[in-house]
């Protein structure tokens, strides 16, 4: 039997995303740490041919569960295909990268296996054979460190805190666990995934670069007037010629749902902070924004930031960008694009 | 009234009127939310006999868990559009704080109080929470499994974990159940489909067959309601008996022994760029995207 369980999902073409790759490296890397083995167990389509794709992780062993319940992501089935490969395994530990789908599932599979379960999980370490885990608390303001001694324990670890494994590919002869499901677990249909047009798709998880921009860009500018139709353009020009993902404060988006005029492409799902994400992207770059919120938190996870802003009182940037612009973004954010080409 | 010889489309009426009968009965939203410091608040660390806690904790004022409250405005928006809905609002915290946090939430929606006395802190484990609120909803007076749909938020903004909605869910034997819900569509026959937020800005379609279900709220697409003094004293009539007769609950950090709890030191060295031209910055900023 294994120490370690990894549990893994594939996507809608049967592979695994770089989320699950990096969760594989950090499996590696803790059960060489606490001198064990490692199992790895598969849910979704094409389970079987995917695990292949990493037979070479060093998994003492696979599993799979490949049924056509478990296709597409579905509460009901996946809590089901997960607790029983946690069940199967019979590991202590068991990890997962914390995908929208494990997220949602993960915390049920736990509580049907009789399992602790924490999520979010940052960095994973050994000290004196204990396993510790990072986590941050109040939307990342506290980081904490925590242990259990209860087993089986459940961790979902966050994207981008490894580099995604690579190895070879080979036979993963993996061991299909048979789950039976009823017609009570089958009462959700899934429809598919509804994405934005491409040319109305701001949220690139996988951009060197995260926009965020904030309230100020709706706001009165120095002629006495609103130039909202202009910070569209500019905006959406620059992600376009950047290749940028776009973020918003919280102002800025609320502003579309109080049914002021705004801009038509943000929605709340841009926003960042306490109430919205925490992306990682390499770079950051703040126009318009004041507040903690966009700056410390929203940036918790962006290694370079920069932030333009008119105000040079603007305390939330200070000390958390590396430099802040004293200065018009209209008119920088014009200039940038132009240069841009 | 269906008659006593059926013929199919006697019959499919008869159907249609069960059907309407179903969701005529109305649905009971059950909303698990509670107070968080209000995020303008500076936040430390302490440590205290029972694990960690938040420097002058009872003091700092608080708000209603942002995402718990988008799924509060999302539950009074749906309860107005299924006739004989009811909106139930079931919040650990300590009493007192909860009756300063009514004060402002019992203006927004109408909603009835069902509340626990306990820490609403953040460093409590989801599991006890889970089960405090789960015990709490299977003993409001006519629950109605058939009609139930559990709400509340994605995670909270103290715990952040994401987890004790699917926990309330399997102690109540639900099992469907939505993370991270923009938006759901009831239609007449008491079935509803889902929008779940998704990786890179996408969404997840789902239909449901019907309640019960669990739904974890994103930010949904309201906004925040205007105070209405009168929603607040229909609201008031219930919040007073409903604090008083709050029953204590012991939640605790459960299994967790916590190691460290700390605000890391993340102050930059902020270069201060001022009174140089847009061209000058301009060209920076784009030598710095391309390097
Ligand atoms: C419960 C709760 C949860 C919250 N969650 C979040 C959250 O998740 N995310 C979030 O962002 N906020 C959140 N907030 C709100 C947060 O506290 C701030 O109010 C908000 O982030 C401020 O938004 P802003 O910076 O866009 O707008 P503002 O504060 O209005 O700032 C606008 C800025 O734009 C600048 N500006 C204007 N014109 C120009 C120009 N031409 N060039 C350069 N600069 C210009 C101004 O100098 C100003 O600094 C939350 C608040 C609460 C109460």
């Amino acid at each position: 039997m294994a120490d370690i369980l990894l549990v893994l999902h594939t996507g809608s073409d049967g592979s695994f995303s770089k989320g699950a790759l990096e969760s594989i490296a950090t499996t590696v890397d803790l059960s060489s740490k606490l001198g064990g083995s490692f199992a790895v167990g598969v849910i979704g389509a094409g389970a079987g041919a995917a695990a292949d794709t990493i037979a070479g992780c060093g998994a003492e062993k696979f599993y799979v569960v490949e049924d056509e319940a478990v296709a597409a992501p579905r509460y009901s089935s996946d809590v089901k295909a997960a607790t029983a490969l946690i069940q199967k395994a019979g590991a202590q530990i068991v990890l997962a990268p914390g995908s929208s789908r494990f997220a949602r599932c993960m915390p049920g599979a736990a509580y049907r296996a009789g399992a602790q379960i924490d999520t979010h999980i940052v960095a994973l370490a050994v000290e004196a054979g204990v396993l510790k885990a990072q986590r941050w608390y109040y939307r990342q303001r506290i980081l904490t460190t925590l242990s259990r001694a209860a087993r089986p324990w459940v961790l979902l670890i966050e994207g981008g805190i490894q580099p995604a494994w690579q190895g070879a590919a080979g036979v993963a002869d993996a061991e299909s666990v048979a789950v039976e499901f009823t017609d009570a677990e089958l009462r959700t249909t899934i429809k598919g995934i509804e994405s934005p047009a491409t040319d109305a798709q701001t949220i690139r998880p996988d951009a060197a670069l995260l926009f965020v921009a904030g309230a100020g860009w709706t706001k009165k500018q120095a002629d006495g007037a609103y130039h909202i139709r202009d910070a569209s353009n500019l905006i959406q020009g620059f992600l376009k010629k950047a290749g940028a993902s776009l973020g918003s404060s919280k102002s800025l988006v609320d502003l579309q749902s109080d049914g002021q005029e705004t801009l038509s492409f943000m929605s709340h799902m841009n926003q960042v902070g306490q109430t919205g994400t925490t992306p990682r992207h390499a770079k950051g770059l703040s126009t318009c924004c004041h507040g903690e919120e966009p700056h410390a938190v929203g940036w918790r996870f962006i290694n370079e930031r920069r932030a333009i802003n008119m105000d040079a009182n603007c305390g939330w940037a200070q000390g958390k960008a590396d430099v802040v612009y004293i200065a018009n973004a209209f008119e920088v954010i014009a200039k940038v694009n132009e240069l841009l080409g | 009234m269906c008659s006593l010889a059926l013929v199919p489309a006697d019959y499919t009426q008869m159907k249609i009127n069960q059907m309407e009968n179903k969701t005529m009965e109305g649905l009971q939203i059950v909303v698990c939310g509670t107070l968080v410091p209000d995020p303008l608040q500076t936040l430390e660390p302490v440590t205290t006999p029972t694990g960690p806690g938040l420097k002058n904790e009872t003091m700092l004022p608080s708000v209603l868990d942002p995402w718990a409250a988008h799924s509060l405005y999302e539950a009074a928006n749906l309860a107005k559009k299924v006739p004989g809905s009811k909106v139930y609002l079931v919040s650990l915290g300590p009493k007192a704080k909860l009756q300063q946090l009514m004060m402002t939430v019992a203006q927004k929606v109408p909603f009835e109080l069902v509340a626990i006395d306990g820490t609403a802190g953040g460093f409590t484990d989801a599991m006890e929470v889970a089960k405090t609120l789960a015990t709490a909803i299977e003993a409001i007076p006519g629950l109605d499994k058939t009609r139930l749909l559990v709400f509340g938020g994605c995670a909270s903004a103290s715990r952040d974990a994401g987890v004790t909605m699917q926990l309330i869910g399997e102690q109540l034997g639900i099992t469907d159940q939505f993370v991270g819900v923009d938006e759901i569509s009831m239609s007449d026959d008491g079935s509803f489909s889902v929008l779940e937020r998704i990786e890179g800005g996408q969404y997840l379609a789902s239909t449901c067959a019907g309640a019960p279900a669990v739904l974890a709220w994103a930010t949904g697409s309201l906004p925040e309601p205007p105070n209405n003094p009168q929603v607040g004293m229909a609201n008031m009539r219930f919040v007073m008996p409903a604090l008083q007769k709050a029953q204590p609950a012991a939640v605790g950090v459960g299994g967790i022994n916590f190691e460290k709890s700390e605000v890391p030191a993340q102050k930059r060295a902020t270069r201060i760029v001022k009174d140089v031209s847009a061209d000058v910055i301009a060209a920076e900023i784009v030598e710095w995207i391309k390097g």
